[in-house]
């Protein structure tokens, strides 16, 4: 179902927790809500399956207005991180609780909720473990009954509160595919928060970069990582670097020179020139480039990373060398970047 | 890598590499000997002493089977009031903040600080025909001081933080997210007590319940002033042995006594059961 979020404002104690937050889903698409803590992520999803509600703004599923609604008109299948299981029962009865609690003829026979369970353990590949106890599983299989537990009331929109964040990471791996495998299969609209980048990038089909209670940029993996549109975004998704530089006549200047880039559009002023640490190309004559002295240097996997001083200020900033370059302390490196982006100073 | 093939029968579970388990293990043995388990040999050996005729003389004596239905009737209809009560005292303490929670937080101790003479004689003044309650229950034709009811609210007040105190902890550690994750899934308040909340409780409120009821069974001082004493109908099995202390009548004191201990000792063991029982299930 689709999920439309209008203008919606969060206060806790009349302390903000979201600004002005609008974020239209697609039927069916699978979105991750990306941030560091503190950015309102977890309140959004939150908003969204009612159990909190918006200080203002509306939140509707289809047409209807769902901000009308209580939690448990609202039809949503909710995983937290930490599982959340009902102790004391089995697997099978987690299942099949909120068929269970349902009143009259909308619910099915014990049988049919039991075949319903077992089908739903079948779909997360926990066949043959009904009978257990959510203390008799591992981490990875207990947010495998919680999944299948929030899918098994039809959910009309699946919210995941980082739902891979108290595993370890080798599993992580195995069931972020495995997520991606049952939205394929399943259909259902789903929206998880995360605070990995890698994961949002890796999983989503769109991707909600939030900061500070308010939505910075929806996009998916490409569109986030190669045209971030604010300082925010370009520093919180990938590896960047940030120097302050001026704009004038159309060129990037940093102190007195010109480094080569012409920025026609940009604003004359004050600016940020930000670009990806391998996304650069060495230069050896410096006629129009950004010139440090090595100042650190440190081999990653299959590259070497330096940081340079520029210019009087000893601003640093990080690229990337080959490895068989002659990159020592205090010498002096040339670059130029290839894909960059200037920000207005604030 | 081999594995040493299974023993027969149980064995000690393999302690820690922390030190200690042999000292501390002989220091709870000789401490549980010595303040418990001589006292009540000494108890058994000197009913033994009676011959098994007599004991069974006393223990079939009307008056010690009513004294004992009494004494552990009553006690277990306070227990079952607590769990109720105390329950919702402590979901209350726990879920709102309200101006004097602390007070209140405080006062549910009060019964186990309070002599229980002075719990007896407060209570008796109050439900006496001619006290505050008392008079307004008479008209009704409730009668409460100098009956079985007398005693069952006495015990109802010793037993209150038992449960309270039990409980209040367990609740204290219920996520919230349970709650949340029940009501998304379509479940409304009353099924969310009833099928997630309470179930989770129920080690605790079992021995809460256990350790009120056991209160109550052993409670002199607050019952003797309300509940009027009339053998038969309204006297309890330890105001019996003190009777029969009184005519010096050691041997049929300490035979009350000692059918008092196998009683509490079989039903406590039972209640312990179940708690095993249901932790070994929930984890």
């Amino acid at each position: 179902m689709e999920v439309r979020v209008a203008n919606v404002r969060k206060e806790f104690e009349r302390f903000p927790a979201l600004h002005d937050v609008s974020l239209d889903i697609k039927s069916g698409e699978l979105i991750a809500l990306l941030g560091p803590s503190g950015s309102g992520k977890t309140t959004l999803l939150r908003l969204i399956a009612g159990l909190e509600r918006p200080t203002k703004g509306k939140i509707f599923f289809g047409e209807e207005d769902a901000s009308q609604k209580s939690i448990q008109e609202r039809n949503v299948g909710f995983v937290f991180q930490h599982y959340a299981l009902f102790r004391h029962m089995t697997v099978a009865d987690n299942i099949g609780f909120g068929l269970k609690v349902r009143h009259g003829a909308s619910r099915p026979s014990a049988q049919e909720i039991r075949r319903r369970a077992s089908e739903l353990l079948d779909l997360v590949q926990l066949s043959g473990l009904e009978k257990r106890y959510p203390a008799q599983l591992s981490g990875g299989q207990r947010q495998r009954v919680a999944l299948a537990r929030a899918m098994a009331i039809e959910p009309a929109v699946l919210l995941l509160d980082e739902p891979f964040g108290a595993l370890d990471a080798q599993v992580r791996r195995e069931l972020r595919r495995w997520l991606r495998d049952i939205h394929d299969a399943t259909g259902h609209t789903t929206v998880f928060v995360t605070h990995d980048q890698e994961e949002a990038l890796e999983l989503a089909d769109r991707v909600v970069v939030m900061s500070q209670g308010s939505i910075e940029q929806v996009g998916t993996a490409d569109e986030i990582y190669d045209t971030p549109n604010s300082p925010f975004v370009y520093g919180f998704i990938g590896e960047s670097s940030a120097l302050p530089v001026k704009v004038e006549d159309g060129q990037v200047w940093i102190a007195d020179r010109p480094i080569g880039l012409s920025a026609p559009q940009a604003p004359r002023g004050e600016a940020t020139l930000f670009f990806r640490p391998h996304d650069v190309d060495l230069v050896d004559e410096c006629n129009g480039c950004i010139a440090g002295t090595v100042a650190a240097s440190r081999r990653v996997a299959g590259t070497r990373r330096v940081e340079l001083e520029i210019g009087g200020e000893r601003q640093r900033v990080e690229i990337e060398l080959p490895v068989d370059h002659p990159a020592a302390q205090k010498t002096r490196v040339a670059f130029r970047p290839r894909r960059w982006k200037l920000f207005p100073a604030a | 890598m081999t594995t040493a093939p299974a023993k027969a029968g149980w064995r000690f579970r393999q302690p820690s590499v922390i030190p200690g388990f042999g000292l501390t293990l002989g220091f709870s043995l000789a401490y549980l000997t010595l303040i418990i388990l001589i006292p009540l040999s000494g108890l058994i050996w000197r009913s033994a002493a009676l011959g098994w005729a007599d004991f069974w003389a006393i223990a079939t004596d009307r008056r010690t089977i009513n004294a004992l239905e009494i004494s552990f009737g009553t006690a277990f209809i306070a227990a079952a009031v607590n769990v109720v009560f105390g329950t919702i005292v402590a979901w209350v303490l726990v879920r709102y903040s309200f101006p004097g929670r602390r007070i209140v937080d405080a006062m549910v101790d009060l019964p186990f600080a309070l002599p229980t003479a002075v719990a007896g004689i407060a209570l008796t003044t109050l439900y006496a025909p001619n006290g505050w309650l008392g008079s307004l229950l008479a008209p009704l034709g409730i009668k409460v001081a100098y009956t079985p009811l007398g005693i069952v609210i006495a015990l109802i007040f010793i037993g209150l933080p038992f449960v309270v105190r039990t409980v209040q902890p367990i609740m204290e550690e219920i996520d919230k997210e349970v709650e949340e994750v029940a009501a998304t899934l379509g479940a409304n308040r009353f099924q969310t007590i009833a099928r997630v909340l309470l179930p989770g409780l129920a080690p605790a409120i079992v021995t809460g319940f256990a350790l009120a009821f056991a209160r109550g069974v052993g409670e002199y001082g607050s019952v003797i002033f309300i509940a009027g004493n009339l053998p038969y109908k309204s006297e309890i099995a330890p105001l019996l042995i003190v009777i029969r202390l009184e005519e010096y009548n050691y041997a049929a004191a300490t035979a009350i006594a000692a059918i008092m201990l196998a009683l509490s000792f079989v039903m406590l063991l039972v209640i312990n059961l179940v708690q095993t029982w249901s932790r070994k299930r929930y984890g």
